[in-house]
């Protein structure tokens, strides 16, 4: 390699152009090998899961954008180590560095390539998020940009301190303290709380919302096989926040149908006693003791 | 001068780590006739103490004096019988539901030696016993408010009005679980829910099984 004396203020644009050309040329090599492993090796493996339709989309997002910002990572990780070795001191006397020159040319690339990736990623993000049919309730508010397609089985989450508990309305409002879904139905969550900010988290089924006392936020989710998901509340809420988690269930159709009507059964006395059916409730009295 | 300020930090880091530390009694309870025995009860207010007016629960140790404590030990695979003593009048849980029994054997409860699976949550239930990660919620039954002789200074005693509360339980695999109540029954405290509920050695405490 040529050397540059330091102080000189006279660059030798050949040794830019090789420098520029082996970095090109590292950073195609890694996008071709990087790029394929994020999505087809790493990508599967990558979280909440695909134990719901939601949380299979959730996955094939991170996967599609894995796929692109790794080998962006790696090229910055490439440019920062050739340069570490490239340019390094080699023992001459200190003086001023070479001054920058524009080049217009490698400043438009570097604007169009990086808008490029971000609005591809705005784009294919806002698309599976509202067109691809997995609903846009993510626990936003009581009004879901966009409802997924098809009939959807409503079940109500009541956090309070510290236990989440669970309403079935189209079981004559029912109410369990264990989360059991059918598989291959669409849920419709209502997320609510009767006292402090709880988080109501299905973690391998990649949904979560916020409870919050008179708020009804909403979420979608569709369970896709039978077995079991950790529930967890993700909002610091107080003494045993770090004990208030459960397991869920999901039961195949005719098993919902058999454990809803021996649940509904089982618990038709204390129905009596529940208010009815709501998305909030406000109970009474505010102050409690005695 | 820096003696004494290293002693002053010292006191200072002993007091910290000491307070850090502090936590109620564990009580070691045995098995008797194959049974495992627990007898707690539950207070309006302790009645002695810097909380004295805070709702608690206690535990009788195996010689039969009460501790004020929420910690106790149980045997791993065998079956618990509690017996609490109930002395608090009714306060209505914000959630209805906590009027029903549910993972006892045979998901039920005595109450004053009456079998019952639901306790009417408007006016019959003051406090619970809740083991969320055990999966078993008992409401504890309430005692008049125009009852005689209401206990105002734990421990309380037989002779004063209370309701008797008792359930078994398979203790299982050796573990550390919590339990509440999950009334918000903190008199003084925003919804109920400040002071003893968020306190280990009042209305929170662990059963240890091991």
């Amino acid at each position: 390699m040529r050397e540059q004396p330091l102080g000189s203020t006279d660059p030798h644009p050949s040794d830019a152009r090789r420098h520029a050309r082996r970095l090109a040329w590292a950073c195609i090599g890694i996008t071709l090998i990087s790029a394929p492993l994020a999505f087809w090796v790493l990508g599967p493996g990558l979280p909440p899961g695909t134990e719901s339709f939601q949380d299979d989309n959730q996955v094939w997002v991170n996967r599609v954008i894995l796929a692109f910002v790794l080998p962006i990572y790696l090229g910055i990780c490439a440019a920062f180590i050739y340069s570490f070795f490239a340019f390094r001191d080699r023992g001459r006397a200190a003086g001023d560095a070479v001054p920058v020159a524009d080049d217009p040319r490698v400043q438009r690339w570097w604007i169009v390539a990086s808008a490029a990736v971000v609005v591809f990623l705005w784009a294919f993000g806002t698309y599976e998020w509202i067109w691809a049919g997995v609903g846009s309730g993510g626990g936003q508010g009581p009004v879901p940009l966009v409802r997924p397609d098809g009939e959807t089985l409503e079940v109500q989450v009541i956090g309070q301190q510290w236990h989440f508990t669970y309403r079935y309305p189209s079981y004559g409002g029912m109410e369990s303290p264990e989360l059991i879904l059918p598989q291959d139905r669409q849920i419709e969550m209502h997320v609510t709380s009767l006292d402090v900010v709880h988080s109501f988290w299905a973690v391998e089924l990649g949904a979560k919302a916020d409870a919050v006392p008179g708020f009804d936020n909403i979420l979608y989710l569709e369970p896709l096989d039978p077995g079991a998901f950790e529930i967890k509340c993700a909002e610091l809420c107080g003494l045993w926040h770090g004990q208030m988690y459960a397991t869920g269930r999901i039961l195949s159709p005719s098993e919902f149908d058999d454990w809803a009507s021996d649940h509904r059964r089982a618990t038709a006395q204390i129905t009596g006693f529940l208010p009815d059916y709501a998305h909030v409730y406000f109970p009474q009295p505010e102050y409690r003791g005695s | 001068m820096i003696l004494a300020t290293a002693l002053v930090v010292g006191a200072l880091a002993v007091y910290v780590f000491d307070f850090a530390r502090h936590r109620p009694e564990t009580i070691a309870i045995g098995t008797g006739d194959g049974v495992v025995k627990v007898r707690m009860q539950t207070v309006a207010q302790l009645g002695y103490g810097p909380k004295a007016d805070w709702v608690s629960y206690l535990i009788e140790r195996p010689d039969g004096e009460w501790a004020h404590s929420t910690i106790f030990q149980v045997p791993a695979h065998s079956t618990v019988e509690f017996t609490i003593l109930q002395y608090d009048n009714a306060t209505p849980p914000r959630n209805p539901f906590w009027g029903q029994v549910i993972g006892t054997e045979g998901d039920v409860i005595e109450v004053d030696g009456e079998s019952t699976k639901v306790l009417d949550p408007t006016k019959e239930v003051a406090h619970t016993f809740t083991m969320p990660n055990f999966g078993v919620y008992v409401p504890l039954a309430a005692v008049g408010n125009d009852a005689k002789n209401q206990c105002q200074v734990a421990p309380c005693t037989e002779d004063q009005a209370h309701r008797t509360i008792k359930f078994r339980i398979e203790t299982g695999e050796p573990g550390t679980y919590r339990f509440q109540c999950i009334i918000p029954c903190a008199a003084g405290f925003a919804q109920g829910w400040g002071g003893p509920m968020q306190t280990i050695g009042y209305m929170d405490g662990l059963m240890e099984v091991v």
